[in-house]
């Protein structure tokens, strides 16, 4: 949304009005009231949207706290608190002035210093933040509904940080609470979202209560992702976390839950056979799936020895064994996900060649050291991806250690920046979903900071500079084409393989209505009958 | 027989501080990294060194047992890593759940395999023998987690009559309390109920072989008196002690059940904690379950000597 202007804003922000106004009887006639029963993907364990990037934590603040901006289901920016903003001085100066009516969870109004602060904070771990701040000049409250940002250099993805929708995920919260250390978790869970925490019936490991806030005042668009009029028809929500995936099944179909985040694949067609259930992609956009050599330790801090990897990935195999259900994925060789805005196949190798990756492996020099490949047992599908890789690696002569773990072992394991026979890795197998791998600024897998870049550590200052001149392009044009160059380098130096991308759909039952498209599940304008 | 009971509940000291500096060193050795997990994916080396820090992960393996040490003899469980809530309101949370869900389970296997253990003796080697041992067999071979999901297909999904999962405490009602416990409670009492019923079988069969069984028999007993009476509590300190085991095993057994019917009890809390390396939930939790076994030894002491008088401490 770089370049919006205020005109261009004043006339967006009228057509969305009359746009709501056609639309308002679809919203206003849904049933008011009553209580939704949710299975969440994960637990609620950490309530600090900064402290960690959990989608757990980052869904459960959609709840309770406002964003500045919102990202609509076309992926474009829009205000949210904000009422009206305004750049000048070629986009070096900008200025938010907050809606009225803002209130936090304690009756306290929002103000400018609020959303001071949390910024402050947010960009002290969030990579999209920091970005931010290396750029900024300034940031303060100039009266109490208005806020100016300075800049020090030019700066193209302003909006596109405070509209972030994934972790994470700039959330407003009183300037005493964002006053902490980004250290330190916050201890209270006070927003100013259109649902309020009930702390008191929090059971981390089963139960997670929320509550209708009544004193939240929505906007009058039509709601579209995290935009627009955050109408909420019911009373409460209630997150029962249930990890047996049989029996959040049962539950589903005996009625005594309404809403499923994420069944998996194999429940689904069951799911979809039952008259009184229906299965829905929240994001269409979906996952990523990655292989991550470690660019640290022989042999894949040899070039050649990566670019083996690209020959032997055949993404619908991976997927088959991944994700199994057809429908739901699709191979796609664009870094920045197919269906986004950067989505090209520039750089991607051709077909699979099995001949030419164990040509790469000897020149690499290979000399028949053991790979370290970190298989992440209890998750199916980098545990399937893991088992196809190994088959392939053994083909073009790589010595494979395969070690079978649960989840929390590899995220121990994969920041050991050691050889692997010393408790280093040579491989692992992760996911992203779309939103954050969707542009240069917050792809973790992209970057060539080497000791300071996502595990796996590659070096490339090419990628580096690129990605700089990506962030200060505030032309479209030009940001796509820089996308493209970087997706090229990246490839070259194969930051990652990429072995598809799929969506999971949710379930719930047909008395729940009005779900919105968004990577997380939202819950204003859903009603249940 | 006080002073018995003061030093056995003494003697529970040193045992439950074993325990507590083996389980923290087993998971001092345990790959995984809190500090890790709570950093999450964008997190420099710093940002970790920071939480290691704040956490006390990068004193020495000593030095973290003195200072967990010295909480516990404070009273003081800690807190979690995550939620930063105390682990003493977290087991206070799970407790109920799995309390009423080994005592409901438990008194369903002693209430159906005590009669059937002392019938399966008296009846020896009939048709009614023959059966109680092949259910006792089936009850060992089925596992809990299959069985959950059969009685859950039939009782929950198909007549609607039960709750798939979840729990209900009692001050919300007691039917609906029972209601939710029904199908976990019968499905890891059955398990139990095997090993009951073999060891009251086994156990009477000595018995009824005694000269006074005879004796009463040839005085004109009804048979119900003898068996009740005279047999079955002669029989009774095999059974104690195999329900005081059952009782400890029934806290482990828990875990499965807790996780089939979505109960919030102490099993799971400790699983979730396992899979997160929720160091504090863990010791706090196993610190607590290691003193429950303690006492459920110390109570079936106790009860030899209701049994029997003539066993004396």
């Amino acid at each position: 949304m770089a370049g919006v202007s205020r005109r261009g804003f004043l006339a967006g922000a009228a057509a969305a009005a009359a746009a709501a106004t056609l639309g308002a009887p679809r919203v206003h006639a849904q049933k008011k009231g009553g209580t939704i029963r949710f299975i969440p993907h994960a637990d609620l364990k950490v309530l600090d949207p900064v402290a960690t990037t959990a989608y757990i934590t980052r869904n459960h603040s959609y709840f309770i706290y406002d964003t500045l901006f919102g990202t609509d289901a076309d992926l474009a920016i829009k205000p949210q608190m904000v009422a009206k903003y305004a750049s000048s001085n070629k986009g070096l100066k900008w200025s938010f002035t907050l809606r009225d009516g803002l209130k936090f969870h304690d009756g306290a109004a929002v103000t400018a210093e609020d959303a001071v602060e949390s910024l402050k904070r947010w960009a002290k771990k969030d990579p999209l933040g920091r970005l931010l701040a290396a750029h900024m000049a300034k940031i303060a409250p100039s009266d109490r509904k208005t806020f100016t940002l300075e800049l020090s250099q030019p700066f193209g993805l302003v909006l596109d940080a405070l509209g972030k929708p994934s972790s994470n995920v700039p959330f407003i919260m009183p300037a005493r609470i964002a006053a902490a250390s980004a250290d330190e978790p916050i201890k209270e869970t006070i927003g100013s979202g259109p649902f309020k925490f009930v702390k008191d019936e929090w059971q981390p490991g089963n139960q997670v209560v929320y509550v209708k806030n009544p004193d939240y005042v929505p906007r009058q668009e039509k709601p579209s992702g995290s935009t627009g009029g955050k109408v909420v028809n019911v009373d409460r929500v209630v997150w029962r976390y249930i990890p047996d995936h049989a029996t959040a099944n049962a539950a589903l179909d005996a009625g005594e839950v309404d809403w499923w985040e994420n069944p998996p694949l194999d429940f689904v067609p069951k799911i979809e056979a039952n008259a009184a259930l229906t299965t829905f992609v929240t994001d269409p956009r979906g996952t990523q799936g990655w292989i991550r050599p470690n660019h640290k330790h022989p042999p894949f801090n040899n070039k050649k020895a990566r670019q083996a990897l690209l020959y032997i990935v055949d993404q619908p195999k991976y997927l088959k064994a991944a994700i199994g259900v057809e429908k739901y994925y699709k191979p796609c060789p664009a870094l920045f996900t197919c269906g986004g805005p950067f989505e090209s196949a520039a750089g991607a190798p051709g077909k699979p060649d099995l001949d030419r990756a164990r040509q790469l492996v000897k020149e690499s020099g290979y000399d028949g050291r053991p790979v370290v490949v970190l298989d992440p047992s209890d998750i199916a599908l980098t545990h399937g991806a893991a088992l196809v890789t190994r088959e392939l690696l053994s083909q073009i002569g790589f010595n494979v250690d395969l070690q079978a773990m649960d989840w929390s072992s590899v995220v121990a394991r994969r920041a050991k920046k050691e050889p692997p026979q010393q408790g280093g890795w040579n491989m692992l197998f992760t996911w992203w979903i779309a939103s954050d791998v969707i542009n240069p600024a917050v792809h973790a897998g992209i970057s060539g900071a080497g000791d300071g870049a996502w595990f796996g550590w590659p070096e490339s200052g090419r990628i580096e500079e690129l990605k700089v001149q990506w962030a200060r392009a505030t032309d479209r044009a030009k940001q796509k084409q820089l996308a493209e160059e970087i997706q090229k380098v990246a490839y070259d130096e194969v930051m990652y393989v990429p072995f598809g991308q799929w969506v999971l759909p949710t379930a719930h039952r047909k008395a729940v209505s009005g779900v919105l498209q968004f990577p997380a599940p939202l819950f204003w304008n859903v009603s249940i009958a | 027989m006080f002073p018995e009971i003061l030093r056995r509940l003494v003697a529970t000291i040193p045992v439950m501080g074993v325990v507590a500096i083996a389980v923290f060193a087993l998971l001092h050795v345990t790959p995984g990294d809190p500090a890790v997990i709570i950093a999450g994916d964008y997190a420099t080396s710093e940002d970790i060194a920071k939480i290691r820090a704040k956490l006390g992960l990068d004193q020495p393996f000593l030095t973290q047992v003195g200072i967990w040490l010295g909480r516990i003899v404070r009273g003081d469980l800690g807190t979690s890593i995550y939620s930063g809530l105390p682990v003493a309101t977290l087991i206070g949370q799970r407790a109920e759940a799995t309390i009423a869900l080994t005592l409901f389970a438990m008194v369903i296997s002693v209430s159906v395999a005590v009669p059937l253990g002392v019938l399966a003796a008296w009846k020896k080697g009939s048709l009614v023998d023959r059966a109680v041992m092949v259910f006792a067999v089936s009850g060992f071979s089925m596992p809990t987690f299959w069985l959950g999901f059969v009685l859950v297909y039939i009782f929950a999904v198909s007549f609607h009559w039960l709750p798939v999962q979840g729990f209900s405490p009692i001050d919300r009602g007691f039917w609906p309390f029972l209601r939710h416990l029904i199908l976990p409670a019968v499905t890891l009492s059955l398990v139990y109920m095997a090993l009951i019923a073999r060891m009251t079988r086994a156990s009477m069969l000595g018995v009824l072989n005694e000269d006074y069984i005879r004796t009463a028999f040839a005085k004109g007993l009804a048979p119900r008196w003898v068996l009740v009476r005279h047999a079955l509590k002669n029989a009774s300190l095999p059974i104690v002690t195999i329900i005081g085991i059952g009782f400890a095993l029934l806290i482990g057994g828990a875990v499965v059940t807790e996780s089939v019917f979505a109960l919030p009890g102490l099993g799971r809390l400790t699983v979730d904690a396992i899979i997160r390396r929720d160091y504090p939930v863990i010791q706090g939790v196993i610190l607590v379950v290691s003193g429950v076994y303690v006492l459920i030894n110390l109570v079936v002491d106790l009860l030899y000597v209701v049994l029997d008088p003539r066993i004396k401490y």
